[in-house]
């Protein structure tokens, strides 16, 4: 847990507010953000073969005479989609494409100041070294027999050490995030979940607890059984109410183990919160 | 609580009741935040009333006096990330500082394209000498041995054109205008323009030595075309055909060449700055020129498309094309020198 927790420190950076707080930002790891430009990247795709379909359909349609303009509104479409796409949706005011949307994540400056729309068309037109190059590479040897394998495997390395640059260093920035000064940070939008000590179970009621058996348990495990709790799988609840229950000394009925765990929870944290209070933070279990 | 207990572990519920009673307060605050940073997420801050948009950065203080305390005396880990994510937003919209569409396109107009021009002059000459080397080069090699046109100017590119080919071919290929496919033709031009203009900016990042070798490789494909015209003595004709767009579209693509070689020589010699803040620094005066690199080459693609097609006059050629280059050299570099005399 120790590793888990250091991996997700690791990633954490601070943004101080002219107000003084620290906000704690985590930026995306590099599997988020494969995730949200495959998820761009379809979309794209998507477009691209209905204007394309669109298009065909309308030569059919209105004949050959109408197919200068048809011709003209299909290549303008397809540069907007390759080129825009990005900038565009980055420059708005969420800072993020639909994809990044979806994952959750958005672009934000790294000095902590407002992202300017020429940061976000920089990042974005290194894409064409990143994405396009290689790919139109790989496409050019069987399109025009002239390159061999070597210069095929010259584009493969080319492409890959492009692709893998954010796993390169610490701040997962890609050549883009790295000439625009740009970094990409989770923003997810979360809503308020209910206060699980407030929760009124009757049985819950019935559980008592002493002093020692709540000084059995930390913060961090606090927090692991708030989530078990949110979670509310029947059998998670169970083994961690046995576990519990056998470190403390007090074994509850198996279809007792929600209101037992609850009860549990509403304690312990209380207790916690009040050593907090009086300026002791007590992290884990092992903390005495 | 129906049972006694023992004092020391109810102790507890004070705690609890004084955590409970600050989230019930501020929770209305809290939810009204959330509403309003999603309305303005969603639409323009215009559709606020005054009184909205007044609350919001009274609002925003709030959830973040709410997280410092929330992060001081509670464990509800839900809570906490909640109000993180809440004042994360908040600060993103508040901060993000934004000026409205209309004056941002005018600042790029009046300062932040001709600025970046400026900016860049050095880059720009480096990148035009190496232009006109390339013409020599390849001008040079064609005359030395026919050969050379083959392997500088791809076959599908040079569409019959060639050291072979008769004079009354080449010049018809110069006064040829009646294609019938002249707009779709310029959008494709144009297009395709771009692309190699973003790829000598990308370029640019390997130390500016893939930039520098597109730029002397464009130049010899010209110097080779030129050779075999000026060979069969059309050289004048061919000057026309080529400078009534030429002169926007190489002039562009030598700024975008310029914006990469400035990356490429900033990240290889970051002088004061670390590297990393040195290639931000250029990044961002790079990608402004780009931006304006396009709408150079829309305006080429335009003059080549349409206006090649259609005027065939040598004369009208040559002053178009000379037009359009003082037109930028005069907006890019001179603009701002007057505009500083009225002040």
């Amino acid at each position: 847990m120790a590793i888990a927790r250091r991996a997700a420190l690791a990633t954490m950076r601070s943004l101080i507010t002219p107000e003084g707080v620290d906000l704690q930002i985590k930026l995306a790891d590099a599997g988020t953000r494969a995730a949200a430009f495959l998820l761009d990247v379809v979309f794209i795709a998507t477009a691209a073969i209905t204007v394309t379909i669109v298009a065909l359909f309308g030569v059919t349609g209105f004949g050959t005479d109408k197919l200068q303009p048809l011709f003209i509104v299909w290549i303008i479409a397809i540069f907007f989609l390759r080129n825009v796409y990005f900038i565009a949706f980055e420059a708005g005011r969420r800072a993020s494409t639909p994809g990044k949307r979806i994952i959750g994540v958005r672009v934000a400056s790294r000095n902590g100041a407002g992202l300017s729309v020429d940061q976000v068309i920089a990042r974005n037109l290194m894409r064409e070294i990143e994405v396009f190059l290689p790919l139109s590479i790989i496409a050019g040897r069987s399109g025009m027999g002239v390159a061999d394998t070597l210069t095929t495997v010259f584009g493969l390395v080319w492409a890959l050490l492009f692709a893998l640059f954010p796993l390169f260093n610490r701040d997962r920035l890609r050549i883009g995030d790295l000439l625009a000064g740009t970094w990409v940070v989770e923003a997810p939008k979360r809503t308020l979940m209910e206060d699980l000590s407030a929760r009124k179970d009757p049985v819950a009621r019935t559980f008592q607890f002493s002093h020692a058996q709540l000084d059995a348990y930390g913060i961090a495990e606090l927090h692991k059984l708030e989530e078990v709790l949110r979670r509310d799988d029947y059998f998670a609840l169970r083994a961690v109410a046995e576990t519990i229950g056998r470190k403390i000394g007090s074994t509850p009925q198996a279809h007792d183990a929600r209101p037992f765990l609850t009860a549990y929870y509403g304690d312990l944290r209380a207790h916690l919160e009040r050593k907090l209070l009086l300026g002791k933070r007590k992290e884990d279990k092992h903390q005495r | 609580m129906t049972a006694p207990v023992p004092g020391d572990v109810r102790r507890g519920d004070a705690v609890r009741q004084s955590l409970a009673s600050f989230r019930r307060e501020r929770e209305a605050d809290w939810k009204a935040f959330e509403a309003l940073l999603a309305r303005v997420e969603k639409r323009a801050p215009r559709t606020l009333s005054e009184e909205e948009l007044l609350s919001l950065p009274l609002l925003y203080r709030s959830a973040l006096s709410s997280l410092s305390v929330a992060r001081a005396t509670s464990l509800d880990s839900a809570l906490i990330a909640y109000l993180e994510s809440l004042s994360l937003r908040g600060y993103f919209y508040l901060y993000g500082a934004r000026r409205g569409l209309r004056q941002r396109v005018g600042d790029f107009f009046l300062h932040d394209w001709p600025g970046a021009i400026r900016e860049l002059w050095r880059e720009t000459l480096v990148s035009v000498a190496l232009m006109f080397v390339g013409i020599g080069a390849g001008a040079w090699l064609v005359a030395s041995d026919k050969g050379w046109f083959d392997a500088i100017i791809p076959s599908g590119l040079a569409a019959g054109r060639g050291p072979d080919a008769s004079a009354e071919l080449l010049r018809s290929m110069l006064y040829d205008g009646d294609n019938g496919f002249l707009s779709g033709f310029a959008a494709y031009l144009f297009t395709h323009n771009v692309q190699v203009a973003i790829l000598a900016f990308a370029l640019g990042f390997a130390f500016a030595v893939p930039t520098v070798l597109l730029m002397l490789f464009n130049g010899c494909m010209l110097g080779a075309l030129f050779q075999v015209y000026w060979a069969k003595g059309l050289g004048m004709e061919l000057g026309g055909w080529l400078a009534i767009h030429g002169t926007t579209e190489l002039f562009a693509i030598a700024v975008a060449g310029a914006a990469g070689m400035r990356i490429g020589t900033r990240i290889a010699f970051p002088g004061e700055l670390t590297r990393m803040t040195a290639a931000a620094h250029a990044g961002r005066i790079a990608a402004t020129a780009m931006v304006g690199v396009s709408i150079m080459l829309l305006f080429a693609g335009l003059l080549e498309g349409i206006g090649r097609q259609t005027i065939t006059s040598d004369v009208t050629r040559y002053a178009i094309g000379s037009g359009m280059l003082a037109l930028w050299i005069g907006y890019f570099y001179l603009f701002q020198v007057v505009r500083n005399g009225d002040r």
